[in-house]
């Protein structure tokens, strides 16, 4: 069957509207991605006709709310390959995930003289928690390297881990270059040694089907508002025994046992990591999403954006003076380019003077742009709602930048 | 593109391609950085500042998009040999004018070539680049002895 784009474009609102007298054409959904109807309806219908706050009223409406909640946490686990939806914990997105492992698992298994391993080419959401837990803890953080086309040195990384090495954390996917990490090789790499493994998957649960229990990993985090819902709710997997060893994160309602002056038990996993009211309407929004995604089916959506993709690598390589930063063979649909004589911060003006939304900027990840020795890039990442259209324009965009600072 | 040509004005184009006085200022007497970090920009600012306060050199080197090096450049040329006092009225001014909403008569009084700047207003996110090397040579003349940021 073949996968008809100008049909899923009806479903996002927001495409319809216009930007500086064009239609809009949004090539930044690596950013955050638009909503479908069914998730903008969702959010509306439970506020409209099943709002209450969550475990807590013994009355219908509360009761119902709590269903629909943690129906969604088993709906997540099913999607992602999660054995039991007691391991997916509710957060505000993937940063919030990464800062709770850091804190709590962090805290407890990390010490003195003890090694953390990133690589080059993570987002500041997954460096800053790690090097604020190592000047709290006195930890070292090790860089795994990259090679020019932006492609992970597994040799170096390998080399990197040691005796005291405690945590591997680093990207499935890179949201500046696109670059697929091999992640079953590298937790697999980390199991035989002993080291806690987490995976920032925020570029990667939008794109492709993701199992975390076949990819081997302990930790792995995104963000619901790249995976086409609401912003305000984002995911953290864990495996249960880690999850049910590691102490809170935030405290206060939710999350208990029982309370007294004396001391306070905590609640099981998950409630123990789900202090206060959370954002319930934006997790039904999430779960919503993720029905819509089923419905059209990750596999064939990689498969669109991948040769989307390929299409729109030969398209941009016409363009005289412009070069892709990051060229990895796997690779998402993220293309981060400089042009010769423009820089990134004016390519994006000019290109938002024809309705065209993309990317500038070091995009989070200030020390990989200075591996890859430019201060910034613009970037244009595709998903399923991009057509080849999308892609004229944008090249037909950039032609204009060129003659304007020519 | 009527918006952008109001941006991207020849001069702007011009003093991206050629800037003025871009080079280090061996004998400054007062430098200063100024940094974007969510863009990039980045660039020093060098004086020399006479005894009785007038601005008798001014360069700047560094990196930038066109908005922020054209700014340098024609900031350069503007405040030679005027005293602190009037660079700071300067100052003002140019941040007034790009700082003021599209649908006000733009404030170019004594601005000279520097009114080109008043596209600017149409794009609120690039505010921060026009006003870099001002802020930088504020820090500069004040000899803050520190970073200048916009962001």
């Amino acid at each position: 069957m073949k996968f008809d784009a100008e049909q899923i474009r009806k479903d996002f609102p927001i495409l319809e509207t216009r930007m500086r007298g064009h239609t809009l054409t949004y090539l930044d959904s690596a950013a955050s991605a638009q909503k479908p109807r069914a998730v903008i309806d969702a959010i509306s219908d439970f506020y409209s006709s099943h709002y209450a706050n969550i475990h807590r009223g013994v009355y219908q409406l509360s009761a119902e709310a709590t269903l629909r909640y943690e129906e969604v946490r088993s709906q997540i686990a099913k999607f992602i390959g999660a054995p039991d939806p007691r391991e997916v914990i509710f957060v505000r997105n993937a940063t919030e995930a990464i800062n709770l492992v850091a804190r709590s698992w962090g805290e407890k298994e990390i010490g003195r003289g003890d090694e953390i391993v990133l690589t080059t080419m993570e987002h500041h959401a997954n460096i800053v928690p790690w090097q604020m837990l190592a000047e709290r803890v006195g930890a070292t953080l090790r860089v795994a390297a990259i090679f020019d086309d932006g492609v992970l040195d597994v040799d170096h990384l390998v080399s990197l881990l040691g005796r005291r090495t405690r945590l591997l954390a680093f990207s499935a996917v890179s949201n500046a270059l696109g670059t697929i990490n091999p992640v079953s090789e590298l937790t697999a790499i980390a199991r035989e040694r002993g080291i806690t493994t987490l995976v920032d998957g925020a570029q990667a649960v939008p794109h492709q089907p993701v199992d975390v229990a076949a990819l081997g990993c302990d930790f792995y985090a995104f963000s619901g508002h790249k995976v086409f819902g609401p912003s305000g709710a984002g995911v953290l997997y864990g495996r249960l025994p880690l999850l049910e060893s590691m102490p809170p994160f935030l405290g206060g309602g939710d999350m208990i046992e029982n309370v007294s002056f004396k001391g306070t038990s905590y609640a099981p996993v998950p409630q123990k990591f789900e202090a206060g009211t959370p954002d319930i309407a934006s997790v039904i929004g999430l779960g919503a999403a993720i029905d819509y995604l089923e419905a059209i089916g990750m596999d064939r959506i990689a498969t669109y954006e991948h040769s989307l993709l390929v299409h729109a690598t030969e398209r941009l390589l016409t363009i005289p003076g412009l070069r892709i930063i990051g060229t990895a063979k796997e690779k998402a649909a993220v293309i981060s380019f400089v042009l010769d004589d423009a820089h990134p911060h004016d390519v994006g003006t000019v290109l938002d003077g024809e309705g065209i939304a993309i990317r500038t900027g070091h995009h989070c990840a200030q020390p990989l742009m200075n591996r890859m020795g430019v201060p910034a890039t613009a970037r244009a990442s595709l998903t399923f709602y991009n057509t080849r259209d999308d892609i004229d324009r944008l090249v037909a965009a950039l032609h204009k930048t060129r003659e304007l600072f020519h | 593109m009527d918006d952008l040509r109001e941006l991207y004005q020849d001069t702007i184009l011009d003093h991206n391609k050629k800037p003025r006085n871009f080079r280090v200022l061996d004998d400054a007497n007062r430098e200063a950085d100024g940094r974007n970090p969510l863009c990039g920009d980045a660039l020093t600012l060098y004086a020399r500042v006479s005894d009785d306060g007038r601005v008798e050199e001014v360069t700047f080197q560094g990196t930038g998009c066109a908005i922020s090096k054209a700014s340098a450049s024609l900031m350069t040329d503007f405040v030679k040999n005027k005293t602190l006092e009037e660079v700071q009225n300067d100052f003002e001014r140019f941040h007034r004018l790009v700082t003021s909403l599209p649908s006000e008569p733009a404030e170019i009084d004594g601005l000279g070539k520097l009114a080109v700047f008043a596209g600017v207003r149409e794009f609120p996110v690039r505010v921060k680049c026009a006003t870099l090397a001002w802020h930088a040579l504020r820090a500069a003349i004040e000899d803050e002895g520190k970073v200048a940021k916009t962001e």
